[in-house]
């Protein structure tokens, strides 16, 4: 029953309970960027799943083979936890770099459909979060990708909602003071609302 | 100390193995494009409109080289910028007469009768579904400005419910013409200063009904004009803008419209902002 709940929180808990955009606030600039139409929402989420999948394996690989436990070599024992960030950062920036290079060649529909969106989400707060936190929480290489997997898939959901609301909001008589970003930040905030809903799902 | 050395090392190490895997998968996965597409894109205006039909400036340039488009179809490039792309190329530049969009309505708040009363989403293409739109006349514009939101250049601005386009803004790329329901908007070249500011089919009379300014059909404009310098089209009369030579101001002094739908450019958008004035 115990591991069962355990995938159900990485699964289902990473897009509802703690969804990334509604209930952790990480990647708030693409959210609030790219979601004035529906189209853009979904190139923009196609690319954050595909990289935050990509990155999470990336990362938890060197996390659990070089971070998490001291090396030993030799006589000395070295513990290179602390060197996290910058690893994480430099191995996502060149995994995303490099896959743009490989899918240029080997898939130029894939490449034209993720587009702009690819390298733009490399500095996300969200895809740095997602290696972050599946670090903090000791997960495998396989829960972690599961996990960076569904995150994303969460990420998506809340990009798409939020801007299905926008372009309806786009026809409607907004007052002039809450024209533009204001509204669309008071849409976001009750978005994020109703996400609490959700909370003690699992 | 040995944390410090061990910390450059690992750094260092991991940052060359990342360089090397990258400039390797550069040279292994090089995909050859052709030059002369850069050249274009850099030669282009650089707006990413979509006017000529392409995703971007980018697209539109790859378009030209493999598909042999023409520069000309960029709806914003000046002459000379269309000349450069094609000499830079050795190809033709192919005609275009530049473009800009006008609103064939003159049915504002104050010549317009509003019919019935609206109270649904505040756009035209919504409007025009329900029952055709709040204003009497079922040809006019109806000024909820949808045009003026598809417009990528802002060159659109609704005045007193009627649209009016800019022409010093205008780049004639036709987002607003595939957007308004009632169809009134159309492309005529820059240099045609004259219009007829209505678009309604129906009879002069039942026009009068509702609206201030039609075009009743009169045919005063044609008879003062040249021969061909004028379309008539059962009831309502437009200026053809494929004749030799166009109509000009002058014609105004020599034709008096009774009602005042044939007028300039310049003149169209003062009447309306001089309206604004008043019910300011």
């Amino acid at each position: 029953m115990g591991e069962v709940q355990e995938y159900l929180q990485l699964t289902v808990g990473a897009v509802l309970v703690y969804n990334f955009v509604l209930a952790r606030f990480l990647g708030i600039c693409p959210f609030l960027g790219v979601s004035k139409r529906l189209d853009t929402a979904m190139g923009m989420s196609g690319a954050v799943i595909f990289v935050m999948t990509l990155a999470s394996f990336a990362t938890s690989l060197i996390y659990n083979y070089l971070l998490k436990d001291a090396l030993v070599i030799g006589e000395y024992t070295i513990n290179l936890g602390f060197l996290q960030i910058l690893l994480f950062i430099l191995i996502i920036a060149s995994l995303v770099q490099l896959v743009e290079i490989v899918l240029q060649k080997i898939s130029p529909p894939l490449y034209s459909a993720l587009g702009i969106y690819l390298p733009l989400i490399t500095t996300n707060c969200a895809v740095m979060g997602v290696a972050t936190l599946s670090a903090k929480s000791d997960y495998s290489v396989g829960q972690a990708t599961l996990f960076g997997f569904f995150s994303a898939i969460g990420f998506a959901l809340a990009l798409v909602l939020f801007s299905s609301l926008r372009e309806r909001l786009e026809l409607s008589q907004v007052p002039k003071p809450f024209q533009g970003m204001a509204i669309a930040l008071i849409t976001a905030g009750i978005l994020a609302m109703t996400f609490i809903g959700f909370s003690g799902l699992c | 100390m040995e944390i410090f050395i061990a910390a450059v090392i690992a750094m260092a190490a991991v940052g060359i193995v990342l360089g090397a895997i990258i400039g390797i998968a550069a040279k292994v996965f090089k995909v050859e494009v052709d030059p002369r597409i850069d050249l274009v894109t850099e030669l282009l205006p650089g707006v990413n409109c979509g006017g000529c039909g392409k995703a971007g400036c980018a697209d539109f340039a790859k378009s030209i080289i493999e598909e042999e488009n023409a520069p000309s179809k960029c709806p914003v490039a000046s002459q000379e910028q269309v000349s450069s792309i094609a000499k830079a190329l050795g190809i033709e530049v192919g005609d275009a007469v530049k473009k800009v969009a006008v609103v064939f309505c003159g049915g504002d708040h104050n010549q317009e009768k509003v019919q019935t009363l609206y109270n649904g989403v505040n756009d035209c293409v919504s409007a025009s579904l329900i029952a055709g739109g709040p204003k009497g006349c079922a040809y006019g514009c109806l000024g909820m400005g949808s045009c003026a939101r598809s417009c990528p250049f802002n060159a659109i601005e609704m005045v007193n419910g009627l649209a009016i386009v800019h022409p010093h803004l205008c780049v004639g790329c036709g987002a607003c013409i595939d957007t308004c329901p009632r169809n009134i908007i159309d492309l005529a070249p820059q240099d045609a200063k004259v219009h007829i500011y209505c678009s309604s089919p129906e009879k002069g009379a039942a026009k009068m009904k509702v609206c201030a300014v039609p075009c009743i059909g009169c045919r005063k404009c044609v008879k003062a004009g040249e021969e061909d310098q004028f379309i008539i089209d059962g009831f309502n009369i437009s200026v053809n803008y494929e004749a030799e030579k166009l109509v000009d101001k002058s014609i105004l002094e020599n034709v008096k419209c009774p009602t005042g739908c044939l007028l300039t450019e310049a003149e169209h958008i003062r009447i309306e902002e001089a309206q604004i004035n008043e019910v300011a």
